[in-house]
């Protein structure tokens, strides 16, 4: 395991690396915006990263309610439901033109078959406890990449816009996002009740509702923020598209590379916690 | 030009974030190890 862990670290690096070459000097310079424009390779990834690492907080923690559970079977029926609903629905032609304008019908189906895909598979994969420590790592990695997002966002903002901040859809709900998962880990950090866990379970379910509210604001909003590049009646150049899928995935990689050491420095701490004094 | 310190921030400003991040963690790691230690117990 240490072995593919430092494999894994070495692979990351040079992505890293590769990814920052990309877009630095090999992306096009933005005609309106000039090379600021690049900090978008940075921010971007950083958010979906963030939006990905609180999606997978909020299936451990349902998981982590409802296991051993009555409530357990109708959970997983419900998300039975949203992959086949959610597969077949954007193709019906009635649904299909509610949709936003640059929404597609195989995006829909994807990530409605992609959600009920990953809650089974970490349902699979960790159980009891595991769940609890999955879901204390992942919020606290995407806490790391919203404050990336909070911060890239107005550096890049100021020489832009002329501002630094303002208070519209898609930054404040931005906040609101980050506010949660910090009380989110302040409660887990300071209470010492048995109940914490089930407690901050329970904050987190309600807390990843934000985050479709976050991605979906500039889609239904007229905000300061720019529209989506992607879908949503943005365009981006192929170029700048592939320099950006390539630091997304690096981005995913250092994420899940931090993760998988917190989640390890997550069994020690409860390991030294548990360990009967001497 | 005058922009460029502004991508430059933004870009030193991302990797201060997980190198602190990362520091904090390799603090956390160490204090366990210490403490496995103390409790008598190894490092499997």
């Amino acid at each position: 395991m240490k072995r593919a862990f430092h494999i894994f670290a070495v692979v990351t690096a040079v992505l890293l690396a590769y990814a920052l070459y990309q877009a630095l000097v090999v992306a096009p310079t933005e005609q309106t915006m000039g090379d600021v424009q690049r900090i978008f390779y940075y921010h971007v990834p950083s958010a979906w990263t963030a939006f990905l690492l609180f999606f997978f907080n909020f299936i451990a923690s349902i998981q982590y309610l409802t296991e051993g559970k009555p409530a357990r079977r109708a959970v997983n029926w419900i998300v039975i439901a949203i992959g086949i609903v959610g597969a077949i629905a954007p193709f019906i032609p009635q649904v299909k033109q509610q949709l936003p304008v640059g929404m597609y019908p195989s995006s829909v189906a994807t990530t409605a078959l992609a959600i009920a895909g990953l809650y089974f598979l970490i349902g699979k994969l960790f159980s009891g406890q595991a769940l609890d420590a999955l879901a204390v790592t992942t919020a606290e990695v995407g806490v790391v990449f919203c404050t990336i997002v909070l911060v890239t966002g107005p550096i890049w903002a100021r020489p832009v816009w002329g501002i630094w901040w303002t208070w519209d859809m898609r930054l404040t709900l931005t906040l609101v996002l980050w506010l949660i998962y910090v009380s989110y880990l302040v409660l887990r950090r300071f209470s010492d009740s048995g109940q914490t866990p089930v407690l901050a379970a329970a904050l987190a379910v309600f807390g990843a509702l934000d985050v479709p509210l976050v991605y979906f604001s500039i889609w239904f909003f007229r905000t300061q923020h720019p529209q989506p590049v992607i879908g949503g009646g943005g365009s981006i150049d192929p170029r700048m598209l592939h320099v950006l899928l390539i630091n997304w995935l690096a981005f995913s990689c250092l994420a899940f590379l931090i993760c998988w050491s917190r989640y390890r420095l997550e069994h020690l701490r409860r390991e030294v916690e548990e360990a009967p004094l001497c | 030009m005058n922009s460029l310190k502004y991508l430059y921030a933004a870009y030193i400003a991302t990797w201060l974030i997980h190198a602190v991040y990362l520091g904090s963690m390799v603090r956390s790691y160490a204090r366990l190890r210490q403490q496995m230690k103390e409790l008598g117990k190894g490092e499997k």
